[in-house]
């Protein structure tokens, strides 16, 4: 049982729930960081004060750690293995024209993964009290990070590799789940397209906004 | 005439088959799993035998020269598999496949034998189904069928144009499934070089791995060659071109009698040649021909382009010889009379080689769709390999040699000369006298293979279960063993300028000129003269670089090569020795006066089986009489 | 016309490989590829070189033994044939080719452009049959069969076994490989009987040949000389999930 479970199959299939969990996630977030772009700090003080103590969203915040964790853990496994699958390439280099983001996963992934570090350092560790802030005001935290060039800089260019993750993740998710049709595959591909423009251009609008027009 | 017992069981023919298989001896189950039956090739009838020798329990060796059994050249078969299933309703029972066949290989073929092919048919299409193997169905989800040149009937099933495909997969996949279950042990990479007998018997063989170079010795209690036709020794034909007969003419050398070397069928439509390092001919189904004019321009090296040339200056020379059966005459005759045309100097192409093979007319009437639907793969692939396109240009397509008629002489339990070792599919010569019928060689390497040859052979097994595993210690391994090495050894000495391939093309282009399509006396005399040079030559100017003890692939050729020198002999004194026209064999002394093939039924209506008499020794020629007592000799007409 | 080919040679399995460059003149635009090493091999031998080893035998595209990479692609720069129907007309004279074995784990090569492909042979055994014993079978005719399943089962069991799909993948994944048989069975009312088995033991096969994992990419189905499509690899995920 154990290695159908651990088979390449079923480690991408967790690898592919994992991330469409986190693909409803993160227009969660997104809905909050727009409250942002409101002059009344408390909006959204108020909308992180709920998230950081409703009971349910409480859960759902180990579930999410756990399947970041998760998605992490096993994207690294299986790009090793897949790594260790070709021990020597090719010297003429490889010409077929495929999906030319999916060649790049692991690399769009770490990035995203340091982003997220910093992410934690930045707001969920002043939460914890493991860094020096007032968890009250992340509006007032935010502001401020918004203010400094580097951090928009890095900002920017995660959430455009964000983007590049999420155009092939959304549609391949869906191919390892064994969602396969005429039809409804091409929609899902144009749905992922929409997805992958949508959600990292509105997270960019928050910090170029904040940045230069504030 | 001791040799050629045909062991034809009594009674009428319709009943044979049966009679033999309620009388034959059996093997108890549990004495099955002690006796070892070696298998030489993995295609349809090889593999076929393999799996259904280890579901009855045999412990079974089965062996290829590829690195997967799922490569062995049925794998290219294209039309179709014929089945007297009668789905059509349309008048098809066995006795009129029998006949078809019977009638279609020129009346040279042993009525026991064709009919129990015929017989099988309808299990051997079920058995695939069964496999999984994908024909092509009909709306409602039956099986469809299509029909083929020579017949009247509909009973030819496919799977687009990739049938032997299927079918071989669908045979690959009973084999893996008795390699699972460890009563098929698999030997990819090996190629036998010797058969071993041992008191009489066949107990073994020697092969060489291909990869390491290695000499091994497998022992047995039988051996089954499956090892295809010897199409290859024209260099330029429709087969792989590591298609050999290496394993067949060393078994004749051992003992086993070859029968009729010289029926090789020529294939009317093939991609011509284009270049001169040319290794292969491509063949385009003969299904073409039902929609495809062929001609050639009136005038004599007419050289403007196919379209331009006006159709009264075409020569649609198949619809003016054979007004009846026009483009649909047979393989042999649409060869020949193709051949005739470039011979007067009428062919196209810069070798003159070629005649149009065309579909203007079709497109026109039936549109560019149907012929799309009908031929797209094969258009597909004649682009591809010529740059041409089929739609808007004729085709060029010249004969080429297809498949072999002729092979090891086999009884009716489809045991050689040699006791315990059996022939089965194309390399025996049983079922299709001296020309085949199209989609009938999948139909019978697959009936051989699955359920003749496992029956059969129980009769000779049921009497060796005293005898203990064979050693491979034994003296005549050691000798079998020590000559192969020995030859290798020579074949390395040689040290000369020349590749085996070099020699293997001016080999067949000596066969193809002067024992072809058409022979005549003069021709195969002097054919055996240029084949005896040309022997000498590669004996003293071959050249192999690298040891024998790793991949060598100019090594492997070398001895294909070398035993084709031999078998080109015999194939040429067969065809010198039979004085008549039949089928494909085509003696241009014995024709009518409209240059039709003419038959010696009162001299000739037997097989000839040669038996090796020695280095440098004369053949010795055995007859098998045939006698017809259900179908009347006639003489073929597609006038 | 002229050609400048760099070729991989490896003696043997154990040996250190090295790209040597050959010089062809005469190349002509009619030759097939196989034919040009032909050529190539003909002067070899002829200056009593070794060879270059190369594995082929139909030559008309269907037994699969044939399969280099070539300038960056598994059987050459066009779409959906096999390296013995590649034609040299394809090439520019002065053209420089990069002549390549597979390259993956489970595929180790044997000598020159040789590699070992018996894991494909591993991954059929452990269960891509049926299992019907010869003389078993009911009438052909007794399991009707949608027209459009038999001819989505036949267009995916046109694969010929070549190994394209794990030279050109990233990470030499075999998921086109297992999942055109997969595929063909499970679009017949025959294969239902042993399905979960079949699935199962054939990806556990897979796995442990060491080939890489399926990461959505398309390039098996890009290089697939035969157009295997991606949808076989989502029936196969479904086929697997449904064996749990």
């Amino acid at each position: 049982m154990s290695k159908i479970l651990f088979s390449s199959i079923s480690k991408k299939f967790v690898m592919a729930l994992a991330g469409i969990f986190l693909l409803t996630f993160l227009p969660v977030h997104l809905i909050i960081n727009l409250l942002l772009l409101s002059d009344n700090p408390a909006q959204f003080n108020s909308a992180a004060h709920f998230m950081a103590t409703f009971p349910l969203v409480k859960i759902m915040e180990i579930v999410l750690f756990a399947t970041i964790l998760v998605h992490i853990t096993w994207g690294i496994m299986l790009q090793i293995q897949n790594w260790f699958a070709r021990p020597v390439g090719y010297v003429s280099g490889s010409k077929t024209e495929t999906s030319f983001f999916s060649k790049f996963m692991i690399w769009t992934g770490a990035s995203i993964m340091i982003f997220l570090i910093l992410h934690l350092f930045n707001f969920y560790f002043i939460k914890l009290g493991l860094v020096k802030g007032n968890p009250e005001d992340f509006y007032s935290v935010a502001h401020n990070l918004f203010k400094i060039p580097l951090y928009n800089y890095i900002y920017l260019t995660c959430f455009a590799l964000l983007g590049f993750h999420l155009f092939h993740a959304f549609s391949s998710a869906f191919q390892t789940l064994g969602l396969n049709h005429r039809i409804w595959t091409p929609v899902v591909k144009v749905v992922a397209l929409i997805y992958s423009i949508v959600i990292p251009i509105s997270f960019a609008f928050i910090s170029i906004s904040l940045w230069l027009f504030r | 005439m001791e040799k050629l017992n045909s062991k034809i069981p009594e009674g009428p023919l319709a009943q044979k088959w049966t009679k033999f298989k309620s009388s034959v001896k059996l093997v108890n189950p549990a004495n099955k799993k002690k006796l070892e039956i070696i298998v030489i090739g993995t295609g349809l009838s090889g593999a076929g035998a393999a799996s259904s020798l280890g579901e009855l329990g045999y412990s079974v060796k089965n062996f290829c020269y590829q690195d997967s059994p799922r490569r062995a050249h049925s794998v290219a078969a294209q039309g179709g598999i014929n089945a007297a299933k009668n789905y059509q309703s349309d008048g098809d029972s066995t006795y009129r496949l029998f006949y078809d066949m019977i009638k279609g290989g020129d009346f040279r073929a042993r009525e026991a034998n064709v009919y129990r092919a015929a017989e099988v048919s309808t299990q051997v299409i079920d058995h695939y189904t069964a496999l999984g193997v994908p024909f092509a169905r009909d709306y409602g989800g039956t099986l469809d069928t299509r029909s083929f040149g020579g017949v009247q009937v509909s009973r030819t099933f496919y799977a687009k144009g990739q049938t032997g495909q299927q079918c071989l997969l669908g045979a690959y996949s009973s084999l893996n499934r008795q390699i699972k279950k460890g009563n098929v042990k698999m030997y990819p990479r090996r190629e036998m070089l010797d058969l071993v007998i041992i008191d009489g018997k066949a107990r073994g063989i020697i092969t060489r791995n291909l990869i390491t170079g290695e000499i091994e010795r497998h022992g047995a209690h039988a051996v089954v060659l499956a090892t295809g036709g010897y199409g290859t020794i024209y260099y330029l034909s429709t087969l792989a071109v590591n298609s050999n007969a290496s394993a067949a003419w060393k078994a004749h050398k051992k003992g086993a009698l070859f029968a009729n070397p010289s029926f090789i069928q020529i294939h009317p439509t093939c991609v011509p040649q284009l270049n001169e390092f040319q290794s292969k001919l491509t063949l385009m189904s003969e299904s073409l021909r039902n929609d495809g004019r062929v001609w050639v321009p009136k005038s004599k090296g007419d050289s403007r382009p196919p379209n331009i040339i006006p159709s009264e200056e075409r020569d649609y020379f198949l619809e003016r010889r054979y007004p009846a059966f026009g483009n649909l005459v047979p393989r042999d005759v649409a060869s020949r009379a193709a051949k005739e045309r470039c011979d007067a100097g009428f062919g196209v192409s810069e070798t003159g080689l070629a005649v149009y093979l065309d579909f203007t007319d079709a497109i026109k009437k039936q549109g560019k769709k149907a012929i799309e639907n009908k031929y797209g793969n094969l258009f597909d692939m004649y682009v591809t390999i010529t740059g041409i396109d089929p739609y808007t240009e004729p085709m060029r397509i010249y004969p080429a040699g297809h498949y072999t008629m002729g092979g090891l002489w086999v009884d009716y339990e489809l045991m050689t000369t040699i006791p315990g070792l059996y022939s089965i599919g194309e390399s025996n010569f049983s079922d299709h006298g001296a020309n085949r019928l199209g989609a009938s060689s999948l139909m019978q390497a697959a009936g051989d293979g699955y359920f003749i040859l496992p029956n059969t052979i129980s009769n000779y097994l049921a009497d060796e279960i005293k005898i203990p595993p064979v050693s491979t210690d034994r003296p005549e391994f050691v000798e079998t063993e020590k000559a192969a090495v020995e030859r290798i050894n020579k074949f390395l000495a040689i040290k000369g300028k020349q590749t085996a391939s070099s020699f293997h093309k001016r080999l067949g282009k000596i066969m193809w000129d002067y024992c072809g399509m058409v022979r005549n006396e003069e021709g195969l005399k002097k054919a055996l003269t240029l084949i005896n040079d040309l022997k000498a030559e590669f004996w003293n100017d071959l050249n192999i670089p690298g040891p024998d003890s790793e991949v060598n692939q100019e090594l492997e050729k070398a001895g294909r090569v070398a035993d084709y020198f031999e078998l080109a002999e015999l194939l040429v004194t067969d065809a010198l020795n039979r004085k008549e026209s039949c089928g494909a064999h085509f003696r241009e002394e014995y024709q009518t006066p409209e240059g039709e093939a003419q038959r010696n039924d009162e001299k000739y209506a037997y097989v000839a089986a040669w038996e090796y008499a020695g280095e440098g020794q004369p053949h010795i020629l055995h007859k098998e009489e045939l006698n017809f007592v259900e179908v009347e000799m006639k003489v073929r007409s597609y006038k | 016309m002229k050609l400048t080919l760099k070729i991989w040679r490896q003696k043997n399995a154990k040996a250190k490989g090295t790209f040597v460059t050959y010089q062809m003149d005469n190349v002509s635009p009619e030759m097939a590829f196989l034919e040009m090493l032909d050529a190539l091999n003909k002067k070899l031998v002829e200056q009593d070189i070794d060879p270059v080893a190369f594995d082929h035998d139909c030559r008309e595209g269907i037994c699969g033994s044939c399969g280099m990479y070539i300038n960056g692609h598994p059987h050459g720069p066009v779409p959906a044939i096999t390296t013995c129907h590649l034609s040299m007309r394809f090439f520019k004279d002065g053209d420089t080719v990069w002549i390549e074995p597979w390259r993956a784990k489970p595929f180790p090569v044997i000598k020159d452009l040789i590699v070992d492909r018996t894991a494909f042979d591993k991954i059929q055994v452990a269960g891509g049959y049926i299992s019907i014993n010869a003389g078993a079978a009911p009438d052909a005719n007794a399991n009707l069969i949608p027209k459009k399943n038999s001819d989505a089962a036949f267009d995916s069991a046109i694969c010929i076994g070549c190994g394209a799909c794990v030279a050109a993948c990233k990470n030499a994944s075999a998921m086109l490989f297992v999942s055109a048989k997969i595929s063909q069975f499970a679009l017949l009312p025959q294969g239902q009987i042993e399905a979960k088995d079949r699935v199962r033991a054939m990806v556990k096969a897979m796995d442990e040949a060491g080939f890489g994992n399926c990461s959505n990419t398309g390039a098996c189905e890009a290089e697939c000389p035969k157009e295997i499509k991606l949808q076989n690899i989502a029936r196969l995920n479904r086929e697997f999930y449904k064996a749990f």
